[in-house]
């Protein structure tokens, strides 16, 4: 096995050893990029040669007997949505493409500080909004495990790197699923924690009420150890929360005997894809012989959720998109253009992409004088109505189990042309960022070679629940295997 | 026809907070153009805002000065709009939950009767960047520039209400601003100075024939920031709406701009162009939960406003009260006072002369009464000193220029400059036997019971002395000399 396609545990076993140096792993990943980049088109940026100096210092971190992070001399891929001082960040849109922030976001801080060496800046779906990272100004990312088909999105690029080797483990973020999608897809872990959980300062806002900032390995125990280093109160973000700072890694191998694990009817209903219910249900009899112990559980409120996530998530993304006007940073129309208004009106049809701008003024419809009652305020209702349905579900339950995605990795181009099926790929996803609740995906096999999600949900900042339970099932199947 | 008047005030206040609204650089005016910003206050992509704990603490004191009902739970709301100084495309202000609503401010109305005008509420909100325009206006500039030291800097906006006792003259209006503008400086959030733009106002004006009950449909008249202007907009409004009116015409609900040169008001926007600003809170804040500690610690802090700085000072002061009113105008002034007051025992010449001959001092060397030059301690001494007679007060009247020009102590000066009062009885009767020799008219009016001429007599012996001869002693003397009677002042 390559090292690029070794987990970031095992690397970091062998890196204390000093079997290994980060220099060896980190040129084995470009090696990695340089074979397959073109192909799969996991980056919009990559950082060549100060990743390479960011690993020798690393290694010599490892030779001065240095106390180190346990991320120190491990490669990593950050979502072109989080800033990087001085590199540019262009959030998959033309609008940006040649933004250069002045500040790094605190998430990257944080991994930086851990001595982990950044490989690049990863693909996805303009501003994060697709499901399928075939929004992007910078062309689609494809999946590794098949290039004919797309690697789930918003976050395509972090999952298809990690997949294909082109990293070991990435940063993503998650608005309505956008970590679990692509995760499930290219069949590896991914983590959104609670909201609040990561600092969202230096994350470029789409919907800031369900923006969460999560991360993406090979395993869950991948998962645990940046989570680790991400997480954390920051001042600078006013919606983080003050919640204790747990080691993720600590409970991952307490098994699940006894666990009481919720199936929620209203997620195995019409529309899903019985493949996929069928090797969710196989998992989930894995997890009943293992000892836990399976509840069925009801969340009648489900059915507006997509509705809901919507209103709300392009409400706040038609407020939060207007500052890009081609005047301080970014991308103007080069047009010969006389007067302001008719500028920014240029820039901004030359600069936003189509699903963008769609979401853009149904957002502004949303929040309009006369609709936001009816549209805005009551989708707010239904989010705590939903949040309501959770809360009591979990005074049953330890965790809840479902499918990552009702359908398997689709073909590039095979829901473009219809926004409202590529929307219905978020329905069991977006329930999670509507509440802020904890939820992961782990695979749980494959289906005609396409790899099948298993969502992890969790009650608010208990993650390790989640990982827990992921790991657990990781070990099994692996011992199975 | 009469006219029944209604005017009613969006009035933003400046706060002067050490940093801004929502990010930690400095509110400094004087600061060259974007040298006080940072990624929060230029909207830069991924950059969130946190709240200033102190701009809210101001704000709940603008609240309980002006009698609101403070809201315990409150929270912050995205205004979009779209304009060049505005860096985010939304300005966070608050629609639903402000801090403050229901209050009033009372004034004393046209009829001279108290009248209570009514607040709606109070708000805080960041103020946008300033434009510089290349010509004119944004439309005819070649091209303007953006000076983001001002972005996110804390207003206020107090909202008059529209039904609750609106104002009903533009006199009434102006004292509403008058007395606005110098509460929001007694409970010291701001310096109100207008020509820096820290007192902004956005005044509506209707009017209706007397007695009717119908409310006639409003002018705005939008950002003024001069209490002159405010009033010439305001006539020009009550004229302009009165003639649509007479020659039967409707007066249309719109937004207008003042002509500070021509004296009129043209229109801005029309009310179905007055645009969408698509309120909905804040995803980057959470709700302001203001605790019963924290407000308490608010309440304690109030100081004493202008109404009750009147009647303390002519209470427990003993002043006339036209002086108490000049005196309480401005806390600084009457906090000198009151500091005065305190080695002092004459109050009432202690007001006196610090409403007559220091203010002329200040006036006319164009200094506020922080750059005084004069310790209270040594003013206050000054006025024991003529109030004992130990100098007469035109003396005092040369030394109190002396410290003002020089701030030294009174004592240093009479001494330096051989003001000391002449207390040798055979001198001050020698001199005043000359003065009645040199006037033989004045002295058979004096005997004839005319007494009118001893003050000329005493003013002739202060005149000899150079003012060094004590008044009261000279009178005295005349009296004993001309009446052999004591003295009747
Ligand atoms: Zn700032």
């Amino acid at each position: 096995m390559e090292l690029c396609d070794r987990s970031a545990c095992d690397l970091v076993g062998m890196l204390k050893k000093r079997e290994i140096s980060s220099r060896e792993i980190t040129e084995s990943v470009f090696k990695r990029i340089d074979e397959k980049e073109d192909t799969i088109n996991a980056y919009i940026t990559t950082t060549r040669e100060t990743a390479l100096k960011q690993a020798d210092l690393a290694d010599k971190k490892f030779r001065n007997g240095k106390r180190t992070s346990l991320l120190n001399g491990i490669p990593i891929a950050i979502k072109d949505i989080l800033c990087t001082q001085g590199i540019r960040t262009t959030c998959g849109s033309n609008i940006l493409t040649n933004f250069i922030p002045t500040y790094t976001a605190t998430a990257v801080k944080k991994v930086l500080q851990a001595g982990a060496v950044l490989i690049g800046k990863t693909n996805m779906d303009e501003f994060a909004m697709g499901s399928s990272t075939e929004n992007s100004a910078f062309g689609p990312t494809r999946n590794p495990v098949n290039i004919e088909h797309v690697p789930g999105g918003s976050s395509g690029g972090s999952a298809a790197a990690v997949s294909g080797g082109e990293t070991i483990l990435a940063i993503g973020t998650d608005t309505g699923g956008s970590i679990r999608l692509p995760s499930a897809y290219c069949g590896v872990a991914g983590i959104k924690p609670t909201y609040g959980r990561v600092s969202r300062y230096g994350l470029i806002a789409y919907a800031s009420s369900l923006d969460q900032i999560g991360a993406l390995g090979r395993t869950t125990e991948d998962c645990a150890m940046l989570l680790n280093v991400i997480c954390g109160h920051d001042s600078l973000d006013s919606t983080s929360a003050q919640v204790k700072k747990p080691d993720f890694r600590r409970f991952l191998n307490k098994g699940i005997k006894g666990l009481k694990v919720g199936l929620p009817r209203e997620y195995f209903v019409e529309g899903i894809d019985t493949r996929v219910e069928d090797q969710i249900m196989k998992a989930v009899k894995v997890l009943g012989k293992n000892g836990a112990d399976i509840v069925d559980i009801s969340l009648p409120h489900t059915k507006y959720a997509i509705s809901a996530y919507y209103l709300i998530a392009t409400a706040e993304a038609s407020s939060n998109l207007a500052r890009y006007d081609g005047v301080k940073y970014g991308f103007r129309s080069n047009q010969d253009i006389p007067d302001s208004v008719r500028m920014y009106e240029e820039t901004r049809s030359e600069g936003f992409g189509k699903e963008v701008k769609r979401r853009i003024m149904l957002g502004t419809y949303a929040l309009s004088a006369g609709y936001y009652d009816a549209y805005y305020l009551k989708a707010q209702k239904a989010r705590a109505l939903i949040k309501d349905d959770f809360d009591k579900a979990f005074e049953k339950v330890d965790c809840m189990i479902t499918p990552v995605s009702p359908c398997l990795p689709f073909k590039l181009g095979e829901k473009m042309a219809d926004p409202l099926q590529m929307y219905l790929v978020d329905i069991y996803t977006v329930s999670l960022n509507l509440t802020g609740l904890p939820g992961m995906s782990v695979n749980c096999g494959t289906v005609d070679g396409l790899p099948v999600g298993l969502q992890i949900i969790g009650k608010a900042f208990d993650e390790e629940m989640v990982l827990r339970v992921g790991n657990t099932y990781e070990k099994i199947v692996e011992e199975d295997v | 026809m009469d006219y029944d008047i209604i005017i009613c005030f969006e009035t933003h206040v400046e706060l002067k907070t050490e940093t801004k609204l929502f990010c930690d650089c400095p509110v400094k005016y004087e600061a060259p153009p974007n040298s006080q910003i940072c990624p929060v206050c230029t909207g830069q992509p991924g950059a969130l805002p946190v709240l200033n704990k102190k701009a809210v603490e101001y704000a709940i004191r603008a609240g309980l000065a002006l009698n609101c009902t403070i809201n315990r739970e409150s929270r912050f709301a995205r205004k979009n709009y779209f304009y060049p100084d505005l860096p985010k495309g939304y300005q966070i202000s608050q629609f639903e939950k402000p801090f403050c609503e229901d209050g009033y401010l009372e004034i004393t109305g046209d009829d001279g009767k108290p009248y209570v005008v009514g607040i709606k509420r109070i708000h805080l909100e960041e103020d946008a960047g300033k434009l510089v325009h290349s010509s004119g206006s944004l439309e005819a500039s070649e091209y303007s520039l953006v000076d983001y030291n001002r972005s996110s800097v804390p207003l206020l906006e107090i909202v008059a209400d529209h039904e609750r006792n609106p104002l009903r003259s533009v006199k009434e209006a102006r004292i509403y601003l008058d007395k606005l503008k110098q509460i929001m400086k007694y409970i010291e959030i701001s310096d109100c100075m207008l020509e820096k733009g820290q007192f902004r106002c956005d005044v509506n004006i209707s009017i209706r024939p007397k007695g009717s009950k119908n409310l006639g449909n409003r002018a705005e008249i939008k950002n003024m920031a001069s209490f002159k202007f405010i009033t010439e907009a305001l006539e020009y409004e009550i004229k302009r709406q009165s003639e649509l009116i007479e020659s039967g015409r409707r007066v249309s609900q719109e937004t207008r701009l003042f002509d500070e040169e021509k004296k009129i008001t043209r229109p801005m926007r029309s009310k179905e162009d007055a645009p969408d600003y698509r309120y909905f809170p804040d995803p980057d804040l959470i709700e302001v939960e203001i605790d019963r500690e924290f407000l308490q610690g608010i309440e304690d802090s109030v100081p004493e406003l202008p109404d009750q700085k009147l009647d303390h000072l002519i209470k427990n002061f003993g002043i006339p009260r036209h002086d108490a009113i000049i005196l309480m105008k401005e806390k600084k002034i009457s906090d000198f006072f009151e500091k005065c007051a305190l080695h002092c025992n004459d109050r009432r010449k202690l007001s006196h002369w610090i409403t007559k001959d220091l203010f002329k001092l200040l006036n006319d060397s164009s200094l506020t009464i922080d750059e005084c030059p004069i310790r209270p301690k040594d003013f206050s001494q000054l006025i024991n000193l003529a109030d004992r007679g130990d100098i007469t007060d035109s003396i005092g009247r040369t030394v109190l220029y002396e410290m003002f020009r020089t701030g030294k102590n009174p004592e240093t000066i009479i001494e330096a400059k051989g003001l000391k009062p002449i207390q040798d009885v055979d001198l001050l009767d020698k001199i005043l036997d000359e003065v009645i020799g040199e006037n033989p008219d004045a002295v058979s009016n004096i005997k004839q019971g005319i007494t009118k001429p001893i003050d000329f007599l005493v003013g002739q012996v202060m005149k000899k002395t150079r003012g060094k001869a004590p008044a009261k002693k000279v009178r005295e003397l005349v009296h004993k000399k001309l009446l052999k009677g004591p003295t009747q002042s």
